[in-house]
């Protein structure tokens, strides 16, 4: 009359293909956002920062890619992901514009710890970026992170999968 | 209300014939405090006495009718003026007149109705209960005591499995498996997810039991959605290939069977929600309704409602779910 025990037997599963099991992970993707460097000279100086791209991700075309941005260029790139895709893309680091006053006693927006904080910042910026499914899909993200020069000009699109 | 020292007044009292046996059930009320209510099941009948004891001990009550009700309704919070009564049996026990002395009064309602389960929730209740009423010039004497129903179910014919595969082309490709499609309120979920494609950085998987109660018609209805189990099933990044079992025991949660349109004012439903989170804490999900069912607790329950109701007009109102040693009634020997 007692309840028979409830069958808690697992479900049959396929055995794991050993090279699935302990091959490498598809889902590398490491991006590096370093080495500031400021270029030009008095007013018209600007900071540039290499982002490095290293992926085993079939949608990216390049398996590595090496490429200097300055932060106009990522203030153009959320700006077209925000309206493009569906996605909440989360905030840059700050724009510092107190810090592009006159009569400072530091170095302004050239001063070491400002770029390093904003150096980080960008990186997890890129990091949360390129990561989500649906931001991969946008064109103006691959142009950002892959190609030699950003083209604001550029006709915005859908990257398909080859 | 009754004024002190003025005239006669009276209390009322319902009892039931079998309160010695019949079981308690735990029913948590509007709030949140859980309290025994007699149990009772479709078909089985509800009697007792009404105890009328008068105050004064020396003066006589005059009232305009003893009477007693069994009501099963619904009650919509937003709404707390319309009771919605879909069961409702009246039984007179006197006619207007005078009572010299308290007084007691048997009632029976055959084989009662209960065609639903008793349910509280976050917009709406459903309740059964007798209510004992005195009418009198000014007012009424009533007395009001709530009954628990539990409606339940047998093993279904049909309970297919749960299969599916999903996922976000190119990203990740899933197929989750449930054992069942119905589950008992004390039944384990068995199942597992296979991944098939993982090109995100998952961080963990866990599976989320969500009841919806969905009150209103039409453009005006209103979903509630309650979380009531998270439990993670997945700690760490998958890979392909890999398969995750699951094994959820349901017994330790507190839920109601699954009530669709219940006489075409609220549901109750349960879904399971499947939830995968990345690195990036996003979260993708895949949401899954199932059927809870009550199951009966003794084996005599599963027998046909027939055979129950049989028994019982031979035993009278006997109706004990304990495990019994045979009564000398030979009747009983019959119908079981």
């Amino acid at each position: 009359m007692a309840d028979a025990i409830a069958d808690t037997r697992r479900l049959f599963a396929k055995p794991q293909n050993l090279n699935d099991a302990y091959g490498p992970p598809s889902n590398f993707l490491e991006i590096d956002v370093s080495n500031p460097e400021t270029i030009g000279v008095g007013r018209t100086r600007y900071t540039t920062y290499e982002i490095r791209l290293k992926t085993n991700l079939p949608i990216f075309r390049l398996k590595e890619s090496r490429v200097r941005r300055r932060y106009s260029d990522f203030e153009w790139l959320r700006g077209e992901l925000e309206r493009e895709s569906k996605v909440v893309v989360p905030p840059l680091p700050g724009k510092a514009l107190f810090r592009q006053l006159p009569f400072r006693g530091d170095d302004g927006i050239f001063d070491d710890s400002f770029i390093e904080e904003r150096r980080h910042g960008l990186e997890q910026f890129l990091n949360k970026v390129a990561g989500h499914p649906l931001a991969q899909n946008e064109r103006c993200l691959h142009m950002f992170l892959q190609d030699e020069s950003v083209d604001k000009t550029y006709t915005p699109s859908k990257i398909r999968n080859a | 209300m009754s004024f002190f020292g003025f005239g006669q007044s009276a209390e009322v009292d319902i009892v039931l014939n079998d309160a010695e046996t019949r079981k308690k059930a735990e029913h948590k009320t509007e709030d949140g405090k859980k309290d025994k209510y007699f149990l009772f099941y479709d078909g089985e009948t509800v009697s007792g006495k009404v105890n009328v004891t008068l105050k004064n001990p020396g003066k006589r009550l005059e009232h305009y009718g003893i009477k007693i009700e069994f009501i099963g309704q619904i009650e919509l919070y937003y709404d707390r003026g319309n009771h919605h009564e879909f069961v409702s049996l009246v039984k007179d026990l006197a006619r207007p007149g005078e009572l010299s002395h308290s007084q007691s009064f048997d009632f029976e309602f055959t084989h009662v109705e209960k065609p639903y389960e008793t349910y509280t929730g976050q917009n709406v209740k459903l309740r059964y209960f007798l209510r004992a009423t005195i009418s009198r010039r000014l007012n009424d004497v009533s007395k009001e005591m709530d009954i628990v129903v539990h409606t339940l179910s047998t093993y279904p014919e049909l309970n297919s499995s749960i299969k599916m595969e999903v996922g976000i082309e190119d990203c990740l490709h899933i197929e989750f498996e449930y054992n069942k499609s119905k589950y008992h309120l004390k039944d384990v979920i068995v199942g597992k997810i296979y991944f098939l494609l993982v090109r995100i950085k998952i961080k963990h998987m866990e599976i989320d039991i969500i009841k919806r109660e969905t009150t209103g018609t039409g453009p005006s209805v209103y979903h509630e959605n309650d979380t009531i189990a998270k439990y993670e099933i997945m700690d760490g990044a998958p890979v392909r290939g890999e398969s995750i079992p699951i094994r959820l025991f349901l017994a330790g949660y507190e839920m109601t069977p699954t009530m669709r349109d219940i006489n075409k004012k609220f549901s109750v439903r349960y879904y399971l929600n499947l939830v995968l989170i990345d690195e990036e804490e996003r979260r993708y999900f895949k949401q899954q309704e199932i059927t809870l069912w009550r199951k009966g607790d003794i084996v005599r329950r599963s027998m046909s409602q027939q055979a129950t109701i049989a028994s019982q007009r031979f035993e009278g109102s006997d109706r004990s779910s304990s495990e019994k040693v045979p009564e000398p009634k030979e009747e009983k020997e019959d119908s079981s």
